[in-house]
């Protein structure tokens, strides 16, 4: 049976602060989806939720993956469970070199019954598998010995999480702007790079605000998310027509959801990412 | 000392401490006049600026005693494991159980063993610098009654350009409610090389988690003009010793000295450090290393004093606190008036692991020249939620997510120490200390 991500009726606050009201999405493994929507649309929001984020409360609602709700699960178990969210604004883990860090991570969710304390894949494998990895996606091996996201350029934060992406081979796996703050060439080796380490394998949740990220990932399916919901679906032809003419029309097909939206952004950003 | 029973820290202790000891004259007058200091000085109190946050009214000298050691086992320390050594000293309960050299260093001039056994072999070499510029027997009253009652301790003598590529390893360990006052010299003459690995632990009792005991003891480093010493000062003593110590290190021309602090162990720590730099072109790097626990409190005064221009100093001090502990730095960079050209940093960085634990970090400039760069800085804080979030969803547990978000804090002092045993040692300390918390 192919594996199932399900979002249903999923609503969520900040703070008190209602963000997501009623999501409904179903991801099937080998899918691309593309997630896209106006700053404050909520974007953000159901990807951090989906990965488990502890500043966000769900107050109705499921998310399954293969029937069973996740919700209740913390961020470990979701990703050993198989769900992988790159980070729009990956965070920096000062003193922890990258292939330590990767070393554990690929342990752990390989692993998902491994307890603290146990063994770690073989080194001599690990760093043979990451150098292969790391070829595939053209990075300079002594990449792997810096530290965590530390003094990374934008570009250098984004390709360590496709890297870690590649190395984890999610079921699922959530791709946050990962073209924001890359220029042309770099989206486009991103997207290639998504591509290459095995993305159609994957279900992915692509949310962007360009069609460059989903050129080598196209995708069968486009959402539109306005006001912490989602308004519309269609296939890539979606995804193109907002990236030429923006979201007015959406906004005018979808008044109600407008405004919420606009209120969402009349409020102070939630500091760690744009909803 | 081998009929060493017991020697109270009062009048009448003193006296049959020097009946016993047998040393030059010199050094009965020394002590004489550290008796009288002992004396005439008060206890600290929290009226003295230094002490304001030290509370040392539950310790009662009269509880401890120079005693001869009852234990005959000790532990083996953490820093020589894999190292090729050079030399051994090991001192438990003041007493040397264990003293080694290398013939090839020995034949060089190099003297490494107990320092009141060279203290009489060797006074034309120890006596120009014992407790004459570099100890300030004034200081307080620690210090007076260290310098009237030190009984042990060690002394290391590298002859002009002799480079020891062999570390040296010195073990101190104490066993459960005993006293040591112990001194260590290190004398490196023009051109010498030489790495002192000193550890000083508690020996593990059967029926006391946390041991305990009085340590006050005294360093002095003495680096000659283009010396480069390489300094290690492992504290692991169990949790219910009391330790006081002024350390001091002077640097001659072109000279260098790294020194890396580990404070791990104690109940309480009271601990002067000071680094002089005294000739043009000195440099000293001093690392620090801390993990406190339960109700532990460990204060440390640093000083960096420049005399001359033309000098660097750089300092990094780490902590990360759990349960109750509490931590104190009070850092100070002085720049003398004609000290020119003076490069100074320093930074002390705390991670708190509760909400009970506490952390004062207070670094300090004076700085009396005009044509210098001297920075300084401080952090105090929790682990970064986000930090913790983002390992988790890699799969790290919130526990190996804390461990390794810590290891890492610790990995910048590390990154500076150049002794692979004792990175490894205090990584597997470290390791071993952090636990499970909300």
């Amino acid at each position: 049976m192919t594996d199932t991500l399900e979002i249903r009726d999923l609503h969520v606050e900040i703070e008190g602060r209602p963000i997501l009201r009623g999501v409904n999405l179903t991801i099937r493994r080998g899918e691309t989806h593309a997630l896209m929507g106006p700053n404050g649309s909520g974007k953000s929001t159901l990807g951090l939720v989906i990965m488990g984020h502890p500043n966000y409360e769900v107050t109705a609602g499921e998310i399954l993956l293969n029937g069973e709700n996740i919700l209740e699960m913390e961020a470990d178990e979701r990703a050993r469970a198989g769900i992988f969210y790159a980070f729009q604004r990956p965070i920096a883990i000062p003193g922890v070199k990258l292939a330590d860090f990767l070393r554990h991570a690929t342990t752990n969710v390989r692993n998902p019954q491994r307890k603290e304390g146990e063994e770690l894949i073989p080194m001599r494998e690990f760093r043979a598998e990451l150098k292969e990895k790391m070829s595939q996606l053209r990075m300079d091996p002594d990449f792997a010995r810096r530290y965590v996201n530390d003094g990374f350029s934008g570009g250098e934060m984004k390709r360590a999480e496709i890297l870690q992406l590649a190395m984890l081979q999610p079921k699922f796996a959530i791709l946050d702007e990962t073209d924001s703050g890359l220029d042309a060439d770099a989206v486009r080796l991103a997207s290639q790079s998504i591509a290459e380490i095995g993305g159609e394998r994957m279900g992915l949740l692509i949310i962007t605000h360009h069609d460059k990220l989903l050129e080598h990932n196209p995708p069968q399916f486009t959402h539109v998310i306005l006001g912490g919901r989602i308004v519309e679906t269609g296939g890539p032809e979606l995804a193109a027509e907002l990236h030429t003419k923006g979201y007015d029309r959406v906004r005018r097909d979808h008044p109600e959801a407008s405004e919420l939206n606009d209120r969402n952004n009349e409020v102070e950003q939630p500091q760690l990412a744009e909803t | 000392m081998e009929t060493l029973q017991k020697i109270a820290f009062n009048r009448q202790g003193f006296d049959a401490l020097m009946d016993l000891l047998e040393q030059p004259e010199w050094l009965q007058d020394l002590r004489r006049e550290a008796w009288q200091h002992f004396e005439c000085l008060s206890w600290p109190n929290h009226r003295d600026e230094e002490w304001m946050r030290t509370d040392i009214r539950a310790f009662k000298l009269d509880q401890y005693a120079l005693v001869a050691g009852s234990s005959d086992s000790f532990p083996s320390g953490t820093l020589s494991e894999g190292v090729d050594l050079g030399g051994r000293l090991v001192t438990l309960d003041s007493m040397p159980r264990v003293c080694e050299l290398e013939p090839q260093w020995a034949e060089r001039g190099v003297l490494f063993g107990p320092l009141m056994q060279l203290v009489t072999e060797y006074p034309d070499v120890i006596r120009p610098h014992l407790m004459t510029k570099t100890y300030n027997m004034a200081a307080d009253r620690f210090a007076a009654l260290h310098a009237a009652f030190w009984s042990s301790g060690s002394l290391l003598y590298v002859p002009r350009g002799v480079a020891m590529k062999q570390p040296l390893h010195a073990l101190l360990a104490l066993s459960d409610g005993s006293a040591d006052l112990s001194h260590t010299l290190v004398i490196l003459e023009e051109g010498a090389e030489a790495t002192l690995l000193a550890e000083s632990c508690s020996v593990p009792s059967a029926t006391n988690s946390a041991p305990g005991g009085f340590h006050c003891g005294g360093i002095e480093m003495i680096i000659g003009p283009g010396a480069h010493l390489r300094y290690v000062n492992l504290q692991d003593l169990g949790q219910g010793v009391w330790q006081f110590g002024h350390q001091k290190a002077v640097v001659h021309r072109d000279g260098s000295l790294q020194w890396t602090v580990g404070a791990l162990g104690s109940r309480l720590s009271k601990v002067n450090q000071h680094v002089e730099l005294v000739g043009p072109g000195a440099s000293s790097q001093v690392n620090g290393v801390m993990f406190t626990e339960g109700k532990q409190h460990l204060s440390y005064h640093t000083l960096q004093r420049h005399t001359a221009p033309h000098c660097r100093s750089d300092f990094l001090y780490k902590a990360a606190l759990q349960d109750n502990s509490r931590t104190v730095w009070r850092g100070m960079i002085k720049v003398d008036p004609g000290a020119q050209k003076t490069d100074g940093y320093q930074r002390n960085d705390n991670l708190l692991l509760s909400d009970s634990a506490r952390a004062d970090s207070i670094p300090g400039l004076e700085i009396e020249a005009d044509d210098v760069r001297c920075t300084h800085g401080s952090t105090s804080g929790r682990v970064d939620e986000e930090l913790i979030f983002y390992s988790r969803a890699r799969g790290f547990t919130r526990q190996e997510a804390i461990q390794m978000i810590v290891t890492g804090f610790f990995q910048q002092v590390f990154d500076r120490i150049t002794i692979e045993s004792v990175r490894e040692a205090l990584g597997r300390a470290i390791s071993r200390r952090v636990r499970e918390y909300e």
